[in-house]
């Protein structure tokens, strides 16, 4: 099941600069997002303030349940992903990138190599798994970083920019493996992205940020 | 030309024939400086990782005096110790001075800044997006801090490995603090000093063929290390 997540009166701002003021906005459980917008905009710092990693200067945001509000006891940061635009990939192998939120939580090696080896298939990185992860192409990359974050069965899978880098064989691979992800796994899915093509491709739902608001289009 | 030939001649001929003495001096150099670079490092790397970690008060100032400190003269820290060790010293009725403790010592405190320095720099030059892609995969702060580090083990190892070459080619701190006592203080650089002095060059320029591979191994090391540290075609699959 996928998580709903909520914000209100979200606000925030660098210095005098206002990225976000009142924003609110709820993305439903196990719908797919796609926020918009030229860059500078506000998509990724919005987004690391959903994954945690950003603190807002005002407002809340809220993981729901169904009707049940989760807290920090539901372990949370456990439970979202947030695909980084530059990934930040680990000077290790392809297969212990992928393998990393599973070791965090200390699954078993069986359990580990079971996922790790079908999620690689999925992004058609299988025969790289031993790889040095650096030496990945950009496309390659975004296919780990996806494999990793989708590798903790997240209930929201965010992303920033998945296909900014990326030639098109890669584009074209990462869009299907969105999809099926949309189809086949009860995730809430928001990316943010400046391609309104893979948007519309992609998302139930295009959103995208003016004013320091988001509106959906 | 004939000094130079029949010291090379007998050189060799002392390292092929695995002379004790020489063997001793040699033996006795490596667990000094081991011995030193370890109490660097495991004093010197939680030390790096604190300041970079860790709001520390006069953070800034700390650095820099390591940073000075990593150029620190042997002969100084020598002198400083030999005081500090000398009968009459402070810690005189401990009678360490003219010991091998006395040398570990020493190169300890030379150790120690550098292994600070390098493995601060090494764990700050960890880019952000590391310890965010931690968060963002479930870890807790305790293993983002783990794979901040983790990804810095290259580097830290780098620093490990100058600060043992420093340590290998040091003379003027062990030798006032060791005073190159025979089969007790004395290692490769200070039997070289004393040997060219006597004008007993064999054994001198053995020491000296022992103390090249000792820094050939360190750097050839060290370059191995920092083509896995960063992004190499070289080394693309993993030796696992
Ligand atoms: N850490 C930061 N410090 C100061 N300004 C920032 C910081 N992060 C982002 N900004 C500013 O916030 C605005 C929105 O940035 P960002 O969220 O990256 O936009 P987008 O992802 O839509 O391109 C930009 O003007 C950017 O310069
Ligand atoms: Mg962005």
């Amino acid at each position: 099941m996928g998580m709903t997540l909520q914000v209100s009166q979200l606000r925030k701002t660098y210095r005098d600069n206002v990225i976000f003021d009142a924003c609110s906005y709820t993305f439903k459980d196990s719908m797919a997002y796609a926020i918009v917008g030229p860059n500078g905009t506000g998509k990724s710092t919005f987004l690391r303030m959903c994954a945690l990693l950003e603190k807002p200067d005002a407002g809340t945001i809220d993981f729901l349940h169904g009707d049940r509000a989760l807290d920090k006891s539901d372990g949370i940061m456990r439970r979202i992903t947030l695909l980084l635009p530059s990934v930040g990939v680990f000077n290790t192998s392809v297969y212990e990138n992928v393998a990393y939120g599973l070791r965090v939580r200390k699954c078993k090696n069986t359990e580990i190599e079971q996922r790790v080896a079908a999620l690689l298939k999925l992004v058609g990185l299988h025969d790289k798994m031993k790889r040095r992860a650096l030496t990945l192409s950009s496309g390659e990359t975004q296919r780990m970083g996806l494999a990793r974050a989708l590798a903790i069965a997240p209930e929201i899978l965010m992303l920033d920019e998945p296909t900014a880098a990326v030639d098109t064989a890669n584009y074209k691979a990462i869009t299907d493996i969105l999809l099926s992800v949309k189809h086949s796994m009860k995730t809430t899915i928001i990316f943010a992205t400046h391609d309104v093509k893979l948007a519309d491709n992609i998302a139930d739902r295009v959103v995208t940020v003016s004013d320091g608001l988001l509106m959906e289009i | 030309m004939d000094l130079i030939v029949e010291g090379f001649r007998k050189a060799f001929l002392l390292i092929y024939r695995l002379d004790a003495d020489l063997m001793g001096i040699i033996l006795l150099s490596l667990k000094v400086s081991l011995t030193a670079l370890l109490i660097g490092t495991v004093a010197g790397v939680p030390t790096g990782a604190a300041l970079s970690f860790k709001r520390i008060p006069f953070k800034h100032a700390l650095l820099n005096i390591m940073n000075t400190l990593m150029g620190l003269p042997p002969v100084v820290v020598g002198l400083f110790l030999y005081l500090m060790l000398s009968r009459r010293g402070p810690l005189g009725s401990m009678g360490l001075l003219y010991t091998s403790s006395a040398m570990i010592i020493a190169q300890s405190i030379l150790a120690f800044p550098i292994v600070v320095s390098l493995s601060y720099a090494a764990i700050n030059g960890v880019s952000m997006v590391i310890r965010q892609a931690a968060a963002t995969l479930g870890a807790s702060q305790f293993q983002c801090t783990v794979a901040v580090i983790k990804e810095a083990r290259y580097a830290i190892l780098s620093a490990i490995m100058a600060a043992f070459g420093r340590l290998s080619a040091e003379v003027g701190a062990i030798l006032i603090v060791g005073g190159n006592i025979a089969g007790r203080t004395r290692v490769i650089t200070s039997a070289i000093v004393l040997e060219t002095d006597k004008g007993d060059f064999a054994v001198a320029i053995a020491l000296g063929i022992v103390l090249l591979c000792v820094s050939l191994s360190v750097n050839a090391v060290l370059y191995i290390i920092s083509r896995r540290g960063r992004v190499g075609q070289a080394s693309e699959y993993l030796w696992a």
